[in-house]
């Protein structure tokens, strides 16, 4: 049983928090900005990289220089935007598509370019668990994780839900259209949209990076089961990105539980086609998601 | 002399890759160009069917699946067929919701189909690979045999070519182009429109398919990296737009000119640059051709050979 | 003057024209009505209004004032408001919400605006913290209008606002629609159910085919002998059905054979 708390339940959790992190961000820009943003991923390697920079610059601990990772990440992100997608627009959102699909080549390029592609590591060292109630194994990493996952999901539904612009974003996921017709600034929305979504895949980043290492594949490897957690809270539902990550990232870890008999369902080889499987699972029978998001 | 004729097998690896990539340009643009449709998992199309014509064909080995022996021919149709009903699977899924959501399923798709090859070793031999595969003409004598795969590969282009032109201009290819310009006109006239894209991304999957097998039997090899996946899809769509996405011919010239600028680079600063700096240049090449993609998207989205089109209305949003 | 002027509007969308030089004009404190067969180009020349609309010729006037081809925003922010047909509402936002973004462009205090909205539908304050979406056909086109209404709007547009509701909601719906515009809004309004828009109606338009076919005092067009053909049912009952309108007001349902076809 105990087991089975430590090394998957919780796994599950700090994998399904930093899912949760990264989803937000592209919940919203396909609700607001009408197209599947591929750069995501390579958005959320980025952060990590500036974190390790600035660890290196610093020598501070990474939550100490986690915002300004995620600063540094938002402005890239709105650069990005400024140039790359705006033009966009008022064309065909399949444009933008490819668009973001050459820009997470283009970043990815980038920072094996700059930083080269060997692995680097956040914390160095081997930490020992604290050890709860006898039997709960919880490393400190790993409670800095989802303390820091849980401040910022505080954080967002703060802004969603007691700001002017937080509250635009939501009118704006809702419709496009009626909040341009309700005299929204758009424009200063879509970039809130932007400095919301990248900061925090830049935390989801960085705090993979935590729990495991800096890698210039880290971010693409996390695109698919935070579009999973995208679609299965449903797009444009911020609040249902944050409960699809978590329950993705619990699923992943929990395929791979001894469920009948001694060996695990499944493969671990296969733990990421579980993302895969969810989401083709909620295409078919339910492509608005758990909180009714939209389908376009 | 030896020089010159080192650059004339290089030319004719050149076509023969060249020649490959425009077969991917080409089945890109049944499915991109005249249907509009986004599959961002090219590479696992193509290397299913890599897999799938290297098994039948090869001779018994103990690492893998396999010594069918079965003629290069039968290979070939059987990737394609492969190939192309994993596109109808994911086709029936994600072909009702927006280009979005089958760019999401195919990358997905592709990764999982990575994953298969990589773990399931009893049949693929795991991350080892299928060798020893068969190559046509590999028994005549150099450089006829190269020569010999360089026709086979150019004269399959030119099939398709002629096909695909000929499903254009049939009212087929006048129904996908309705389909993409205004779709509530093409379903008020009673189109199913489902059936037709499903039908143009399954005939595209197995054309990516056939250039898979193809490859395999090219190179004697395969295995699950045999092209890094993201960048080698990546590169299609590359040269479909730049040599200009709906058209045919722009889509084979787009393949031929991408092809030899990736190559003619990596071959140039391997040989000048010092190691490190020739892996650090690899990656500046996919920034910049990356680049080079924005652009044209931003400044000439017709590509060098901007499709003809039978209809007019453009450029209007297309919402849902 | 008029507070809303389309002059002589030609445009549409793409490459296809719906306009064919459509003038309209709506005067202060008045109810404009906009009627028409279906795809006559009565919505179209609504979002002409707002910079939607793709104009080859023709030119917008607001107080006089050239508005043709302003942004979206911008045109809000000069006081006109629109309710949409569909989807005028941020379903997924709470009621109180929705009113919120309604008072977006504004600096000042909204607060006693929104009051006002309160007590003008007061089956919106007591769902205030309820998602819009949740709301019934009748009180999501309250949120809509409320919504508009919180910029105390030079004019209001109004599309097709009883589309889809039940003819005890359109009568409500109605009522609303002069209750706002005895406050002082004028309002420019599309309606399928003709008997009841020209009955508020102090002038209205009939569109056929992108053009200017008639126009009239609500009362005028309901006595004229091709109105009544085209949007009342029978011919030759103009009389009779201008006098059965005008006995039902905005009350009890003025019967589905107005819903011209």
């Amino acid at each position: 049983m105990m087991d089975f708390i430590n090394f998957h339940l919780m796994p599950g959790i700090i994998l399904g928090s930093i899912y949760a992190l990264g989803g937000i961000g592209i919940s919203m820009t396909f609700g607001i900005l009408r197209f599947a943003n591929f750069a995501h991923g390579e958005t959320m390697t980025l952060g990590a990289y500036f974190a390790f920079t600035l660890i290196q610059l610093t020598g501070w601990h990474p939550i100490a220089v986690l915002p300004f990772a995620m600063i540094l990440t938002a402005v890239v992100a709105l650069g990005i935007d400024r140039v790359f997608y705006k033009p966009f627009r008022a064309r065909p959102a399949i444009m933008l598509v490819i668009a973001s699909f050459g820009m997470m080549l283009m970043i990815r390029s980038a920072i094996q370019f700059s930083w080269g592609v060997q692995l680097k590591s956040l914390m160095p060292g081997i930490q020992r668990p604290y050890i709860l109630f006898d039997a709960l194994r919880i490393s400190p990493k790993h409670m800095l994780i989802i303390g820091s996952a849980l401040v910022l999901m505080l954080a967002v539904h703060v802004l969603l839900s007691r700001t002017k612009i937080g509250k635009a974003m939501r009118a704006m996921a809702d419709s496009p259209e009626l909040a341009r017709l309700t005299g929204i600034d758009t424009e200063m929305v879509i970039r809130a949209t932007w400095v919301v979504g990248a900061s925090l895949a830049a935390a989801a980043g960085v705090l993979l990076a935590i729990d495991t290492h800096v890698e210039t594949m880290m971010g693409f490897k996390l695109l698919l089961p935070v579009f999973a957690a995208a679609i299965l809270g449903g797009i444009g539902r911020p609040y249902g990105a944050m409960a699809g990550g978590l329950i993705i990232g619990i699923a992943e870890e929990l395929s791979s539980y001894a469920w009948i008999g001694n060996e695990p369902l499944l493969a671990p080889g296969y733990k990421a086609g579980v993302a895969f499987a969810i989401m083709v699972a909620m295409l078919i029978w339910r492509p608005s998601g758990l909180f009714r998001g939209k389908v376009f | 002399m030896d020089q010159a004729y080192g650059i004339f097998l290089y030319i004719i690896s050149l076509l023969t890759m060249g020649g490959i990539y425009a077969i991917l340009a080409l089945g890109l643009n049944i499915q991109f160009g005249f249907t509009g449709l986004f599959n961002a998992g090219i590479a696992g199309f193509f290397v299913v069917g890599a897999y799938v014509s290297a098994i039948l064909t090869t001779a018994p080995s103990a690492r893998h699946l396999g010594g069918y022996e079965l003629p290069v021919v039968v290979g070939l149709v059987a990737a394609m067929v492969v190939s192309g009903a994993i596109g109808w699977i994911v086709g029936r899924v994600c072909i009702r919701l927006r280009a979005d959501y089958l760019a999401i399923a195919t990358i997905g798709i592709a990764e999982i189909l990575r994953l298969i090859l990589k773990n399931e070793t009893w049949a693929t031999n795991g991350a080892r690979g299928v060798s020893m595969v068969p190559k046509p003409f590999e028994t005549l004598p150099e450089p006829w045999n190269q020569l010999g795969l360089m026709a086979l590969v150019l004269s399959i282009v030119a099939v398709l070519y002629f096909l695909l032109e000929r499903a254009r201009t049939a009212p087929w290819g006048r129904v996908m182009s309705a389909i993409r310009e205004n779709e509530p006109a093409a379903r008020a006239a009673g189109k199913n429109v489902e059936a037709f894209r499903i039908q143009a991304f399954v005939t595209g999957c197995a054309v990516m398919g056939l250039a898979g097998g193809l490859t395999a039997h090219y190179l004697k090899f395969i295995d699950p990296n045999a092209a890094e996946p993201v960048t080698a899809t990546f590169l299609v769509f590359v040269m479909l737009i730049i040599g200009g996405s709906g058209n045919n011919k722009g889509a084979i010239l787009g393949a031929m000119l991408i092809w030899t600028v990736w190559s003619a680079t990596e071959l140039v600063t391997s040989r000048i640059l010092p190691d490190d700096w020739a892996i650090r240049s690899a990656y500046m090449r996919v920034f910049l051709i990356g680049l080079v993609l924005q652009i044209v998207l931003q400044r000439f989205p017709g590509g060098i050979l901007p499709e003809r089109r039978l209809r007019v209305a453009k450029d209007k949003k297309r919402y849902n | 003057m008029a507070v809303l002027e389309l002059d002589n509007i030609t445009g549409g969308y793409g490459e296809t024209e719906i306009l064919h030089g459509v003038s309209l004009k709506v005067e202060a404190a008045a109810v404009t009505v906009i009627i028409g067969p279906n795809g006559a180009g009565k919505s179209t020349a609504m979002k002409a209004v707002f910079g939607l609309l793709r104009l080859s010729a023709g030119r917008v006037l607001l107080d006089g004032e050239d508005i043709t081809s302003m942004a979206t925003e911008q045109v809000v922010r000069h006081g006109v408001c629109y309710v949409p047909q569909t989807a005028n509402i941020f379903p997924s936002l709470t009621v109180e919400e929705n009113l919120e973004m309604g008072a977006y462009v504004r600096k000042d205090d909204y607060r006693p605006r929104m009051a006002e909205i309160y007590d003008l539908f007061p089956p919106l304050a007591e769902k205030r913290r309820q998602a819009a979406g949740t709301l019934s056909g009748g009180q999501r086109q309250m949120v809509a209008m409320g919504k508009a209404l919180m910029l105390k709007p030079k004019i209001l547009l109004v599309d097709e606002p009883t589309a889809g509701l039940s003819p005890k909601f359109r009568g409500e719906i109605f009522r609303v629609i002069q209750d706002i515009n005895s406050a002082g809004v004028p309002i420019l309004m599309v309606e399928q159910n003709a008997k009841q828009a020209l009955s508020i109606a102090d002038r209205a338009y009939v569109l056929v085919d992108g053009r200017n076919r008639l126009e009239d005092t609500g009362p005028g067009l309901l006595a004229n002998r091709e109105v009544a053909e085209m949007f009342l049912g029978a011919g030759g009952a103009s009389v009779g059905a201008a006098s059965g309108v005008n006995g039902s007001g905005a009350g009890s349902g003025a019967g589905s054979g107005a819903n011209g076809a």
